[in-house]
Formats: structure tokens, C-alpha cells, sequence
């Protein structure tokens, strides 16, 4: 009997040598004449432990890690498939069963329910773990009901923004067109986030499923995924994946029988910040400079090619599937205040304990950065956080007690955007954190209106003089009035939120700008 | 030897003109046909000559300048041609909170060169890049498709040594 072993092909377990470790395990197997079938599942995302080698048993999945290819031949003199053994048992990368570790039991996976457990590319894992029940629901409802399910499940733009995914929605269907268009943000920019990269590398029919179910829910026929173009990995998974939803009838003209038809494809970006941004990311799709539209009009009424598009994250259109198939509430059960349902969180930068925490909004910085994170990967103490990407704040450990919930950090002057947390130990020099802020404002500026192109070079001009030593109290007075500039006179948020970074770290850190407290 | 380089070239070229006319073909009635078009030149060739321009420009109706204006704006394609590979160091704030400008500095050493220079050797060509997504296991480089992560300098140095030795990915 041939022995089931999982090897996850994410891209980061391969970044740690999963590849490796896979044909070791084939060879060593096959040198000693052991039958072992390799799945190549998805990651869990705890990632400190990859790469982590699961062995399929009885009672569940036992879990091997971190594993490395020249742990291999020690793993198979101590008997690692047969999981009774005692030398098994005893070995020291031995982790038990995957599902009790407490790190991930914990957890409250909802969007990521199958990732790291399916085959990524396998339609017909996906169908055998509850895949496409949600569109069978949805096919049986009106699309003015399909909307209405997502609007009463709470979910909100996980892209950021956190605007009410059903009313966006709502907009689009409400709108009459000869062509509507679904298109999925899969940019991903922000630094410390890597969900989206993990649902489009782990899970790529939850997103499908997702984006043909807002389809059929405003009337649009042609999907596009706009991907990072850092991400290889995620494009190859996902044209394969569509590839076989089209043939199994999942894709295309009647769907599974029905009379809506929806086309999918995936394009590439070009390595642009900006073109995250919807309305820049609408130019590039159209064959254009990613320059920022004016709002309005909203992409909701003329988007793509001037046609009604909705314009969605990877996160929120992959959460769709599981409100369309356990319904508004159960999803609505989860979370805080108006922050409803679940978060998939990523912890990242100074971590010892780094990877995905999915969880009900309300969870404390604290408890994520020490219980679930580890505390520093140095063994520092924590300085700094940011949350929310380059565009987000720096909060200091007075704040760490705020929980994950839109509205608390709005009232901090904080943002939680895509749920990346970064954390920094008392190494960190914010002075240069907030000329970086500057400078990746500068770098990555789409030049279209003066406070963000200019502000940001002369932002990075003044943060050398501070760091410099010269006329510090003077010039920390000038990076305020640039920020106030920035933050209100910007098209976007890019330029518009640039000031986060920027005086969080001199407001909470007024040490390393050499300055005694905040106030000048 | 020089004559055989001589004629190898003009043979890829010839084929190039052949090869971009399918490209063109190809991609030519998609909506929004530029950048699909653009990557597949440049996954063609590695960069994207300004020879091109003016076909691409005929085909799809647009200014040379116009298509100038969209190669230039986005950091991914390149209008010189790199070496046998691409290094690109992670620079975002995950990966600087682990020491990726350590890194930095023993790349741009080991290499002799700065960002978006191409090592003397032509082997290598460095760009900055801000996140590959391996924010979990910072810090993080790529080569060529190949990610790594939690990159010491001396794994780095590895990294580098061996790309010296080996021919550019198909
Ligand atoms: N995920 C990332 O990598 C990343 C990177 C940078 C910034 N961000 C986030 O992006 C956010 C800013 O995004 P934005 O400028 O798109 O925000 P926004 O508030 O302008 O828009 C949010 C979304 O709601 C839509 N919308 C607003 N009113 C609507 C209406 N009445 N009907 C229908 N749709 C409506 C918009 O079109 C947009 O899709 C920031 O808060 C930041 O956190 C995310
Ligand atoms: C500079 C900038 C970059 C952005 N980058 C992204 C991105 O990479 N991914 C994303 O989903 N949203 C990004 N956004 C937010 C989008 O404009 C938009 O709000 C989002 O895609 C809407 O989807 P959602 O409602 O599902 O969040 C960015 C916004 C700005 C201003
Ligand atoms: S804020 Fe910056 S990126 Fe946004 S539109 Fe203005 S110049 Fe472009
Ligand atoms: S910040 Fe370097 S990989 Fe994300």
C-alpha cells in the first residue's frame, strides 16, 4: 500500500527549499523500495515550520517540520511514514497531528477553509471539500438576492478600503449595460501581506468560484484577474485552474447547465504600485499608463472600457463562496461592531512564528504579535508595528492592546487595510522608516498631480537633513506641513496616505528624530 | 568563430521579425492588447527593443510615443537588454525588519555593480524589488522565477556564484 505524503508547491515553502525536499523524499523512497504517492498540497501557513511534510494516516495528517532535503534520510531510518512507530514519534521534527497544533486549531478559517489541505490544481478536491456549493446556491436565487446575501453578510472591500461589498455591488447591478465586467485585484502591493498570493497559489477555484458568482450576481460575462507580476507561481496555478473549470464546464458559455455564461482570464501587471489602485489598474487593463482616474465616476458606473465593473480584491470576491453557501448570517456571527466576519491576518517583518492567521475581527495586536507570532524572530523587544502596508502607521507597544476592527484603528490614526502586520524590533531606526515612507511614495508615484510627485522627493530631501542632524525642529515642522499638503491634495492614496508612516513614527518615536516629545 | 557569431545573430534576427509578426497576430484584436503584448515580446527576448515600437504602434493604432510612454511607465520591462539573469533583493519593510539592506550592500559588493547595472561578467543584472510576497520568511530574494527565503549573505553569495556558472532559464 502505497503511503500518501503532502509536500506544499507554495511559493513560500518552495523559498525554503520545498522542491528539494520533495525529490529527496521520491528518491529515498524509491532506494528503498517504499511506495509513496506525493500530493503537492497547498501551505497551512505556518510558515516557520516549511517545509512541512504531512503523512496521510487514519487519525489525520501527522505533521513533519521544518524539514530540510538532508533531514530526509534521517526522517526514513526513523520509520516517519509508519506514524505509530516509537522512533517516528520520537523524531525531533515530529509535530503530531497538523489539525491539533494550537496554532492552527485556534483559528477560525473561513475564506482559507481548504488551504493547505486540497491539491491546489485538483477540480475534483475542490468539488470533495465543498467546493462550488456556493454557486449552486446562487444559481437558484435572483441576482438581486445574491446581492443581497452578500450585503447582509457584513463583508467589506478586504482590499483596504472596507467599503460594503454588496453595495458595490448593488451599484453595478442597478446599472444598464451591453457589457459589465468583474475584474479581480491582484496586485497585491502592499508589503507584509501574501493572502491574496496564498488563495491564488492554494486555492484558485474559491477565487474562480467567487468571480463567477458575481457574475451571475450583476450581470457580467468576462472576468479578468490582474496579477502581480512578482507572483510566477500564482499565474501558473491559476491558468491551469481555469483552464480545467472551463472544460468541466465551470467556465464559459452555461455554466453547469444553466443559461449564464462567464469567461475568465488572467493578466499580468508590470511591477507598478500604483496600479493597485483601481482606477490606474483600469488604465493598465485597457492597454495604458497606469495614470489615476478622476472620482467620480466610480469604476462601479464606467470601469473597464467605460462599462459597469466591479472592482474587488482577491480576498473579497474568495470569501463570496462560503456566504453564498452557509449563508449571510453565518458568516455575519463572526467579528465586531461593523467589522463582520473574518480577517485572514499576516504576520510578517521580526516574527518568530510568521504566517496566516485567519480570525474573527476583534483579536488584539498583542495577542496576534505574542501568542500566535511568537514575539520577535531576534528575541528583541517588539519597537514598532506597521499595519496596513506602506501606506499604514507605525504603532508603538502602547497601541498593541487595539483590536483588529476597521473602526478602532480609524480612531487611532491607524489603518488595518489588508491585514498585514509588520513587526520591528528595537533595532529600527523610524527615522529612516519614515524617509523610506518618502521615498517609496516618490519611487513608485504615478506623477499625476504635484502635492504626491513633488512632496514625496522633497519629503525624502528634508527626512536626509533630519537624519543628517541639521535644523531639526525647523525641518520636522516643514515634513508636517509637506505631510498636511500631501494628505489633503492628493488624487489618491498614495500620495494621501504617505503621511501615515510618515508622522506616526515621528509622533510615537519622537526619540529617533533626536527631537525630546512630539509637540514641535 | 566571429563569423559564425555574426551569422547566428542574423539568423535570430531574422526569425525575430517572423516571431514578433505572430505575436503581433496573436494579441492584436484582444481588448486592451499592449501589455499581454509586451510581456510576450519580453518573455521572448528579456527586454523589449525600441525597435519594436512602430509595429506594435501600426497594429494597434497608437503613437511610437505612445507605446514609449507605457513601456517606460511600469518597472517591469525593461529597455535594455539584462544579463543571462535577474536578481532581484526584496527592499520593502518586512524584509528590511530581518536585514535585507545587509543584503543590499553584499549583493551590489559581490557584483561589483548598483541597481539596474548588469554585472561586467554579463551574468547578472540587480534590480530592487518591494515584496514577493515571502513577507513570513524575510528576508527574501528572486532569481530569474526562483524565490528564496530567510536569504543569509552567504546563501546570497551561493545564489550568486552559482548563476555565474549556469546559462540563462529557457
Ligand atoms: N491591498 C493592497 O495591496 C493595498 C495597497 C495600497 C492601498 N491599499 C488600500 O487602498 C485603500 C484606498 O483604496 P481606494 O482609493 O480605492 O478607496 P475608496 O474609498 O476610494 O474606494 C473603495 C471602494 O469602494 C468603491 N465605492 C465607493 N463608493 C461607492 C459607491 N457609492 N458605489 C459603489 N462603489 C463604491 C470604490 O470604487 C472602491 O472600489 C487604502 O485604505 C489602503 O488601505 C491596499
Ligand atoms: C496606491 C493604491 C494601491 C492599491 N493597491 C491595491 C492592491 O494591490 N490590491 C487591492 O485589492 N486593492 C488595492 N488598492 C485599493 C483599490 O483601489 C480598491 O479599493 C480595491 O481593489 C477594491 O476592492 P475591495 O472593495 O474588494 O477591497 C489600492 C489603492 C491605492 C490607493
Ligand atoms: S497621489 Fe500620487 S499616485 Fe495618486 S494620483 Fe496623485 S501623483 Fe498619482
Ligand atoms: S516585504 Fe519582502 S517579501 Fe514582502
Amino acid at each position: 500500500m502505497s503511503t500518501i505524503v503532502y509536500i506544499p508547491r507554495d511559493s513560500s515553502a518552495l523559498s525554503v527549499g520545498a522542491e528539494k525536499v520533495a525529490s529527496a523524499i521520491s528518491q529515498e523512497a524509491a532506494k528503498r523500495g517504499i511506495a509513496v504517492t506525493l500530493v503537492r498540497n497547498g501551505s497551512r501557513g505556518l510558515y516557520w515550520l516549511e517545509t512541512m511534510v504531512e503523512v496521510a494516516t487514519d487519525k489525520g495528517r501527522v505533521a513533519y517540520g521544518p524539514v530540510k532535503a538532508a533531514d530526509v534520510s534521517g526522517l526514513f531510518e526513523a520509520d516517519f511514514l509508519n506514524t505509530e512507530a516509537a522512533s517516528a514519534k520520537a523524531h525531533r521534527l515530529n509535530l503530531g497531528l497538523t489539525e491539533e497544533l494550537a496554532w492552527l486549531k485556534q483559528q477560525q478559517r473561513l475564506t482559507f477553509a481548504r488551504v493547505g489541505i486540497t491539491d491546489p490544481v485538483s477540480l475534483e478536491d475542490y468539488l470533495a471539500h465543498d467546493g462550488y456549493q456556493g454557486l449552486k446556491n446562487a444559481l437558484k436565487l435572483s441576482a438581486a438576492d445574491i446581492v443581497k446575501t452578500v450585503t447582509d453578510s457584513g463583508l467589506r472591500g478586504r482590499g483596504g478600503a472596507a467599503f460594503p461589498t454588496g453595495i458595490k455591488w448593488n451599484t453595478v447591478l442597478g446599472c444598464a449595460a451591453d457589457q459589465k465586467y468583474i475584474v479581480c485585484n491582484a496586485d497585491e502591493g502592499d508589503s507584509g501581506t501574501y493572502s491574496d498570493r496564498m488563495i491564488m497559489e492554494n486555492d484558485p477555484y474559491v477565487l474562480i468560484e467567487g468571480m463567477t458568482i458575481a457574475g451571475i450576481a450583476v450581470g457580467a460575462t468576462q472576468g479578468y484577474i490582474y496579477l502581480r507580476s512578482e507572483y510566477p507561481h500564482a499565474l501558473a496555478v491559476l491558468n491551469e485552474a481555469i483552464a480545467k473549470a472551463q472544460q468541466a464546464g465551470y467556465l464559459g458559455d452555461n455554466i453547469i447547465g444553466s443559461s449564464h455564461d462567464f469567461k475568465l482570464e488572467v493578466r499580468r501587471a508590470a511591477g507598478a504600485y500604483v496600479c493597485g489602485e483601481e482606477t490606474s489598474l483600469l488604465e493598465s487593463l485597457e492597454g495604458k499608463r497606469g495614470l489615476v482616474r478622476f472620482k467620480p465616476p466610480l469604476p462601479a458606473i464606467e470601469g473597464l472600457f467605460g462599462k459597469p465593473t466591479v472592482v474587488n480584491n482577491v480576498i473579497s470576491l474568495a470569501t463570496v463562496p462560503i456566504i453564498l453557501h452557509k449563508g449571510a448570517q453565518y458568516y455575519a456571527d463572526y467579528g465586531m461592531g461593523r467589522s463582520r466576519g473574518t480577517l485572514p491576518i499576516q504576520l510578517a517583518g521580526n516574527i518568530k512564528q510568521g504566517g496566516l492567521v485567519e480570525l474573527a475581527f476583534g483579536i488584539t495586536l498583542r495577542e496576534l504579535l505574542y501568542d500566535y507570532g511568537g514575539g520577535s524572530a531576534s528575541g528583541r523587544p517588539i519597537k514598532a508595528v506597521q499595519v496596513g502596508g506602506p501606506l499604514g502607521a507605525f504603532l508603538p507597544e502602547s497601541q498593541f492592546d487595539t483590536p483588529l476592527d476597521y473602526e478602532a484603528f480609524t480612531a487611532i490614526w491607524a489603518v488595518l487595510g489588508h491585514g498585514g502586520i509588520v513587526a520591528f524590533d528595537d533595532t529600527v531606526d523610524m527615522a529612516k522608516m519614515a524617509r523610506y515612507a518618502f521615498e517609496f511614495c516618490a519611487i513608485e508615484s504615478c506623477g499625476k498631480c504635484t502635492p504626491c510627485r513633488i512632496g514625496s522627493t522633497r519629503g525624502v530631501e528634508v527626512m536626509d537633513k533630519i537624519i543628517a542632524g541639521t535644523d531639526r525642529v525647523k525641518n520636522i515642522k516643514l515634513v508636517r506641513d509637506l505631510s498636511n499638503t500631501m494628505l489633503n491634495g492628493s488624487l489618491c492614496a498614495l500620495g494621501g496616505m504617505t503621511p501615515y508612516p510618515v508622522l506616526s513614527a515621528i509622533n510615537h518615536f519622537p526619540a529617533d528624530f533626536n527631537i525630546k516629545d512630539a509637540a514641535v | 568563430m566571429l563569423q559564425d557569431t555574426l551569422i547566428n545573430q542574423a539568423s535570430v534576427q531574422a526569425g525575430w521579425a517572423e516571431k514578433l509578426d505572430q505575436l503581433i497576430a496573436q494579441y492584436k484584436s484582444m481588448p486592451g492588447a499592449l501589455l499581454p503584448l509586451l510581456h510576450a515580446i519580453q518573455d521572448e527576448l528579456s527586454y523589449i527593443p525600441e525597435s519594436v515600437y512602430p509595429k506594435i504602434a501600426r497594429a494597434l493604432a497608437l503613437s511610437v510615443a505612445e507605446v514609449h510612454g507605457v513601456v517606460s511607465f511600469y518597472h517591469h520591462f525593461k529597455t535594455h537588454k539584462p544579463g543571462r539573469h535577474v536578481l532581484q533583493i526584496c527592499r520593502a519593510e518586512s524584509c528590511q525588519a530581518m536585514g535585507s539592506e545587509g543584503l543590499e550592500a553584499h549583493a551590489k559588493q559581490c557584483l561589483s555593480i548598483d541597481y539596474h547595472e548588469t554585472s561586467q561578467d554579463q551574468a547578472i543584472t540587480l534590480e530592487p524589488v518591494y515584496c514577493l510576497g515571502n513577507c513570513a520568511l524575510s528576508p527574501a530574494v528572486m532569481l530569474d522565477e526562483a524565490i528564496f527565503g530567510r536569504v543569509s549573505k552567504a546563501d546570497l553569495e551561493a545564489l550568486i556564484q552559482d548563476a555565474k556558472k549556469t546559462e540563462a532559464q529557457a
